[in-house]
């Protein structure tokens, strides 16, 4: 039964993430990260990790791709480049892929664990992934983690206004805007300069 | 279910996401790809936590997930001012920083 469950997550999310990275329009993209992330928190809870799986399916299927569905529509349709990369990297790509499909093997293989082959322990404690367990953990053993983790994202917060933030004169987002203020900005500067050679 | 079925699934669901990082040009794909490297980092995370029968790896999924959050507020804030300048959306394009 668990083998069954694994297998059907594992060809979901694998199907679903090279569909993330096959797909032209990146709306469609998305979408497939979304469906990935679905399959994968399936697999997060053959593992025992309830909460995580949870919070996997709230905070990331959920409130990340809605950012992510936001930015591709309206970023997304107006300047698609061609999904083909540059041919030297049309052939480095997959070189690199496999090598470093290589090395994390060697190092799985290498790391001599052999607690590995079993599916893991059977006297896990009571309540093993739930989220009082991790609650306790997170509020007793790393809370300073904790802290640090909702400073990163007041940090992150700041940044996206000020990066992407509306800056004061730049109503609209085109050129020909910013050209128009550029020529009245000339404009005033000339006509003080003449004010002052008339003076 | 052994533990290694869960590593070698992670392994190739980052090695999927790398392939994109390094074939796609669109910057809202390559950070979709970069959530692809997180959450298989998240489930090999979460798959020693489970070989060794110890739940402080998932607290490290739940930092890993958070970080993963603000990487992705960061980077759609960079596409969004990007696209505000008009500048080409293209991971390639951009180079003016190139040494």
């Amino acid at each position: 039964m668990e083998e069954v469950a694994f297998f059907i997550g594992a060809i979901g999310a694998l199907g679903a993430a090279a569909a993330v990275v096959a797909l032209k329009n990146p709306f469609y993209s998305v979408l497939a990260l979304v469906i990935h992330l679905v399959f994968l928190a399936g697999i997060f809870l053959l593992l025992m990790a309830q909460f995580l799986a949870a919070s996997l399916i709230v905070v990331y299927a959920g409130a990340v791709m809605v950012l992510y569905v936001f930015v591709a529509a309206y970023v997304g349709g107006i300047e698609e480049p061609k999904w083909d990369a540059s041919p030297e990297l049309r052939v480095i790509g997959p070189i690199m892929a496999v090598a470093l499909f290589v090395a994390i093997s060697i190092a799985v293989l290498g790391s001599g664990l052999a607690a590995l082959g079993t599916p893991g322990p059977d006297d896990i404690p009571a309540g093993f992934g739930t989220p009082e367990a991790i609650g306790h953990l997170m509020m007793e053993d790393f809370l300073i983690a904790f802290e640090a983790a909702s400073l990163l994202l007041l940090v992150a917060a700041v940044a996206a206004i000020v990066l992407a933030g509306r800056r004061r004169g730049d109503k609209g987002s085109g050129t020909e805007q910013r050209k128009v203020l550029v020529k009245a900005d000339e404009q005033a500067n000339a006509q003080v300069a003449g004010n002052g050679e008339g003076a | 279910m052994d533990i290694e079925w869960y590593i070698v699934l992670s392994a190739l669901l980052f090695t999927v996401g790398f392939i994109g990082v390094l074939v796609r040009r669109n910057p809202v794909v390559v950070l979709l790809c970069l959530e692809l490297m997180l959450s298989a980092g998240a489930l090999s995370l979460l798959a020693f936590s489970r070989m060794l029968g110890n739940q402080d790896g998932q607290v490290f999924v739940l930092i890993v997930l958070v970080v993963a959050a603000c990487e992705v507020v960061v980077g759609l804030g960079l596409v969004v001012a990007m696209y505000r300048r008009r500048l080409p959306l293209d991971v390639d394009e951009m180079k003016e920083l190139k040494g």
